[in-house]
């Protein structure tokens, strides 16, 4: 999963640090990720993994880190399947 | 509803005789451009301006909707004073919200409630188009001393004020958007202006654009991320805290205008003057404004515990959304009691004229320009759901 979100940062998240060097736990925000790019990045999370983030998870933090990211898409995968 | 704090009470008591000082000379300092010094020493007899600051750190312990209420009221004086003590308050919030952990700021706290230093805010830049969120200048750190040089667009009263929270970013190498709040002190900045401020109105702010350039302890650079410190605090509470200072034009110049009705109305007992329908929309329209206002700062205040809330994007939208009516009120307001003062509201030398309010009033739409807070809420609204 992480080299999916990986694809999608790189196509949309336009940050200024190589995608490919960054750790998974390395803060996004400090790579330049800006609150317009988080949306689109989101947007595009959303159509690769077929899912809707709530508004409860449109936070900074939701988007902090390649795992923050994957934490959040594997609550919101766990929901879907616990309903 | 207001429900002030007894606290709050008190203040906007004392914000009434600061009031009376500031509509004494709003005239001059509005044709001459000047910085209401008469004010600004008022404020600090009332011990206003450090009112906002905790009471553990010797201040008064004052809420947002406190400090909202006091903006109103000096505003119906002087546009000016209003926002002056607007922008301070922005810069005390973010001081008290973010940084009471800092050793350095938790005292600058307790001078802020003694001596009461006026506080400047320098978040424009040159380049940067102005989103405050990006920063070209830099923090650059040796031993235990930080430089910082900015061309800063404007820092509204900077050469009046004390000291100066300004933005840079982090290190030299941090991207445009890793930024941090650094305090300047007086004796360690120099200012070089780089432009005038001569403008339709909010003339006394002196919004003048300088080259900023300081030496400080390293001390003085906020702990917290500067992107934390405007989701949760400098944004919104700026938002709040202008649309009060609006507020306050337009209450002044609905009184204005009520004046005009009255006398008309004495004139002709038993009979109710045709402007008499025409102030009962202008208030039904003030009511609205009031309302808006004062439901988006009890809604700010209910999330205060919570700053995940606080940055959240809906609630970003909706601060966006009141910046935006509030200006829009404001103007339309203010051009309203025009029509019912007629002349009188046009000649500067009567005591029901609007002009200055009108002139002050229309700063609302530009502050920030309108058009680019419903660009970020287009944006916004793609990942936002629910209202």
């Amino acid at each position: 999963m992480n080299e999916s979100i990986r694809a999608i940062l790189k196509e949309h998240a336009r940050l200024s640090a190589d995608v490919d060097a960054l750790a998974d736990d390395a803060d996004l925000y400090a790579a330049g990720l800006t609150s317009h790019a988080t949306v689109t990045v989101m947007l595009a999370l959303e159509e690769a993994f077929s899912l809707e983030f709530p508004d409860r998870m449109m936070r900074r933090r939701s988007f902090e880190s390649i795992a923050a990211i994957r934490a959040a898409i594997e609550e919101l995968k766990g929901e879907r399947v616990a309903s | 509803m207001k429900a002030l704090s007894p606290v709050g009470e008190g203040l906007v008591a004392r914000a009434h005789k600061v009031r009376q000082v500031a509509a004494e000379h709003a005239d001059d300092v509005d044709r001459k451009a000047r910085f209401p010094v008469e004010a600004l020493l008022a404020l600090r007899q009332e011990r206003l301006l450090g009112a906002y600051v905790p009471a553990a750190f010797g201040g008064e312990s004052a809420t947002i909707s406190d400090i909202a209420a006091v903006c109103e009221a000096l505003a119906r004086g002087c546009s000016t004073t209003g926002m002056v003590y607007a922008m301070h308050q922005i810069q005390v919030a973010c001081i008290v919200r973010h940084a009471q952990g800092d050793a350095f700021f938790a005292q600058y706290l307790r001078e802020m409630a003694e001596r009461q230093p006026l506080v400047a805010s320098a978040t424009s830049e040159a380049g940067v188009g102005g989103d405050t969120r990006r920063s070209i200048c830099a923090v650059v750190r040796q031993a235990n001393q930080i430089t910082l040089e900015k061309n800063a667009t404007v820092i509204s009263y900077g050469a009046q004020a004390d000291d100066i929270l300004a933005t840079a970013r982090r290190t030299p190498e941090a991207v445009e958007s890793d930024q941090a709040l650094v305090l300047v002190r007086k004796a360690e900045y120099s200012l070089e202006p780089t432009s005038g401020w001569d403008t339709l109105g909010m003339r006394g702010t002196c919004s003048l654009g300088f080259m900023l350039r300081a030496a400080s302890p390293a001390d003085h650079v906020l702990s917290a991320p500067f992107a934390d410190v405007s989701a949760q605090t400098m944004a919104p509470v700026s938002h709040i805290l202008w649309a009060s200072v609006w507020l306050g034009i337009a209450t002044e110049a609905v009184r204005r205008a009520r004046e005009t009705v009255r006398a008309e109305a004495k004139k002709k007992p038993g009979s109710t003057p045709a402007s008499a329908s025409r102030l009962a929309e202008l208030v039904n329209r003030i009511h609205t404004m009031r309302a808006a206002i004062w439901d988006a700062v009890h809604e700010y205040e209910r999330r205060m515990a919570t700053p995940d809330e606080l940055a959240s994007l809906a609630f970003t939208v909706r601060m966006n959304n009141l910046k935006i009516a509030a200006s829009e009120s404001v103007v339309e307001i203010v051009s309203r009691a025009l029509l019912i003062c007629g002349i009188a509201g046009y000649r500067y030398d009567s005591k029901v004229s609007v002009g200055r309010q009108l002139r002050d009033a229309y700063s609302a739409g530009v502050m920030i320009l309108n058009d680019r807070l419903y660009a970020t809420n287009a944006t916004l609204l793609l990942a936002v759901r629910e209202d």
